[in-house]
């Protein structure tokens, strides 16, 4: 008998070694003389077991991990092999509490099918979704995209079925679809496990938003950080028109783009610009996107996430998702822990979790054993949190009301060795670096902010420093065309706000390297 | 792994025109013209310029303004360090300036003998396994400073 062996193939399982894992299972089968297929899935998302192997069984599939090659003959020693005497078996994945705690909507397959298989992808629930908005219309594909209360995931929050009823009714002979996948934010990679575990998603998505408002082009922006993901996705796209799920039949084609390095190109007219060859220098609006995008015509640009939870939404409808969350945040974030937590992995859940709950139950804390200290939410543009504001609902107007941001989801945890000082540093230092230029804030004030805060650091005359960076964020916070420089502020206010005793200690060894 | 071809007119204008009546062309021209010679040489703004009817000032606007594109070849294999606050949560930039000072180099830097280029990198995706870094697009995490000293060390013979 054949036995089935999933390892996931995810860009941050092979960086801890999944790829020397997988060749000694088929080593070792080879010696054994076993029958083995070896599927290579996405990941599910629980990082700290990561190379995290799943065996089939009769009684369903069983996990071991971390696994090393070392590991490997082990799993095939004894009376039985793959037994669950083995020390690194974790049992069923679905009973984890870190997997059996989340309602996975849009990861719901991530992990467990092959990405490339189109065979799987249909049989796990996919193009019910594309099928369903085909038998609505397009009119009723929006309605039930606003119904399901679904905001965008890239950060803003803006009401995804009313960006697509904008470009909807905005009349045009060419109409595009562009997906956001510039996932530049530090602590997050939702965007990514989809495109290495579930690319057929995303294609769905942004067939359904071309359906829906009437576009026949679509572009994916990936970051060229992300090669397996761009591999992966290009792949896809050609298993798809060989389908003729994708080109002149479909009526829908999709181009695969790479990014440059640059942040700012995650913001959207900087992303069109970029797409379109040239700086990627962040435009005015009005024009919107919707209105006027990439090469002047009516765009739906979206992170990637918002683009592939639509399908799910229009498969079990706009009331299944929608009852889920609090407030104005409908439906599921996933959450991505990072950093020094102990149980780094994606986790979706329903809007309404406490900070506190994310970090010290699901997270368990940090890596290193020592307390949790300060909590980065949202990516370098958001605040850090405090021990004090761990009751903080993760939720878009709870985050926003207490001058954070939900962002993109990602949660990176901090010891009590963070010296929040040198992270407010890094922030004005990193709006610096990725400024795109055009707005004197932004360009030159985070450049003087990094100088003041070098100052502060070492010890010279902190109150007033203090109070010039105070009236710097000021000015960024107004003065700024995009959240580059408007928001940059959070991470450096809260951080003086909320541990201030970091910023009027002397230090020994003065700044700046 | 960056390979720095030298500069072959022909096999330029090739590549270029691979990219005929795509929208918005310049950046996957770019990326293929530095995949095939290791850096946007001076002669490649002008031919991508005349090419695709723009001043050599804006080809070597876009240049200039992306961290990707380098004016001059890396050395025979890079090394992208993650510096975004992920890996610095888990001590990324000690292990970083531990690297930098082995080799005794600054970010950007190409040791003498051309085999390594360090670079910086703002978050790789890799968060949850930080610290991260990528050896010639090949993701390597939960680095510790033994492991990272083995990864140099590979890359320099
Ligand atoms: C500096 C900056 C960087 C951004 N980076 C990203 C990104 O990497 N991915 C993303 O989806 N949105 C990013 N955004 C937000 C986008 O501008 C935009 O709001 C988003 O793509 C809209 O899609 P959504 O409505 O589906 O969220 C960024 C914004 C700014 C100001
Ligand atoms: S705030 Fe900064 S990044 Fe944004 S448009 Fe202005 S200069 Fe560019
Ligand atoms: S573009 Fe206005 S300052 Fe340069
Ligand atoms: S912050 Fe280093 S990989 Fe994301």
């Amino acid at each position: 008998m054949t036995t089935r062996i999933f390892v996931p193939r995810d860009a941050a399982a092979r960086a801890v070694g999944a790829d020397r894992v997988a060749a000694a299972i088929l080593d070792e089968a080879k010696r054994l003389g076993l029958a083995v297929e070896m599927v290579r899935t996405g990941s599910r998302g629980l990082f700290w077991l990561e190379p995290m192997v799943e065996v089939e069984t009769s009684g369903g599939r069983i996990a071991f991990g971390p696994m090393t090659a070392k590991d490997v003959p082990g799993l095939f020693a004894g009376a039985a092999p793959f037994s669950a005497a083995h020390p690194l078996c974790v049992g069923r994945p679905e009973d984890i509490p870190f997997l059996k705690r989340q309602t996975r909507i849009t990861f719901a397959r991530c992990g467990i099918v092959d990405p490339l298989s189109l065979a799987d992808y249909r049989a796990h629930g996919g193009w019910r979704g594309l099928e369903r908005a085909k038998s609505l219309g397009a009119a009723a594909t929006v309605e039930e995209v606003t119904k399901s209360g679904l905001r965008g995931r890239g950060g803003a929050g803006f009401p995804t079925g009313i960006k697509w009823k904008t470009v909807a009714d905005t009349a045009a002979d060419r109409k595009y679809i562009v997906c956001n996948a510039d996932e530049g934010d530090s602590g997050t990679y939702a965007d990514r496990m989809i495109m290495e575990g579930d690319p057929f998603l995303l294609i769905e998505g942004m067939a359904i938003a071309g359906f829906a408002v009437g576009a026949t082009k679509g572009y994916v922006y990936i970051r060229s950080e992300y090669p397996d993901a761009i591999r992966v996705m290009e792949r896809a796209i050609v298993l798809a028109e060989a389908e003729g799920l994708l080109g002149a039949a479909a009526k829908f084609d999709i181009e695969i783009r790479v990014g440059a390095g640059a942040y700012v190109c995650g913001e959207e007219t900087s992303l069109l610009e970029s797409l379109e060859g040239k700086r990627g220098q962040v435009r005015a609006k009005p024009p919107l996107p919707a209105h006027k995008g990439l090469f002047g015509k009516p765009t739906v640009i979206n992170n990637l996430i918002s683009l592939a939870t639509v399908p799910a939404i229009l498969a079990d409808g706009a009331k299944h998702y929608a009852d889920l969350g609090m407030g104005r945040s409908r439906g599921t974030m996933p959450i991505q822990l990072a950093g020094n937590v102990k149980h780094g992995g994606l986790f979706e859940a329903a809007f309404g979790l406490s900070l506190g709950e994310i970090v010290d139950d699901i997270g368990g804390g940090t890596a290193s054993g020592r307390p949790v200290r300060a909590v980065q939410v949202g990516g370098p543009l958001g605040a850090y949190f405090p021990r004090a504001l761990f009751d903080t609902p993760f939720d878009y107007e709870a985050f926003t009301a207490r001058d954070g941001l939900v962002g993109h989801g990602g949660v990176v945890v901090f010891d009590d060795s963070v010296d929040m000082a040198r992270q407010a540093r890094f922030a004005l230092e990193f709006c610096a670096i990725e400024s795109c230029g055009k707005c004197t804030p932004c360009r030159i004030g985070s450049v003087r902010g990094t100088e003041t805060m070098d100052k502060i650091i070492a010890g010279d005359r902190p109150e007033a420093n203090l109070a010039l960076i105070a009236d710097l964020c000021q000015t960024l916070k107004f003065g700024s065309l995009c959240a580059l420089g408007g928001f940059t502020p959070y991470p450096v206010m809260s951080a003086i706000k909320h541990f201030p005793e970091d910023f009027t200690r002397p230090r020994l060894a003065a700044a700046a390297e | 792994m960056p390979k720095a071809a030298v500069w072959d007119e022909g096999e330029a204008n090739s590549i270029v025109r691979r990219h005929d009546g795509r929208e918005g062309s310049l950046l996957p021209i770019l990326h293929d013209l530095q995949a095939a010679f290791g850096c946007i040489p001076p002669a490649a703004v002008r031919l991508v310029a005349d090419a695709l009817n723009l001043t050599r000032a804006e080809v070597h606007g876009v240049v200039s303004f992306y961290h990707d594109f380098r004016e001059q070849p890396a050395g025979r294999h890079v090394l992208k360090l993650c510096r975004a606050e992920a890996c610095q949560s888990m001590d990324g930039e000690r292990l970083a300036r531990e690297v930098l000072d082995r080799l005794g180099l600054e970010w950007g830097d190409t040791t003498p003998d051309g085999r390594l280029t360090v670079e910086a990198t703002y978050c790789l995706g890799l968060c949850a396994c930080a610290p991260s870094a990528m050896l010639d697009g090949e993701p390597v995490a939960r680095l510790t400073p033994q492991s990272l000293q083995d990864i140099v060390r590979e890359a320099g013979r």
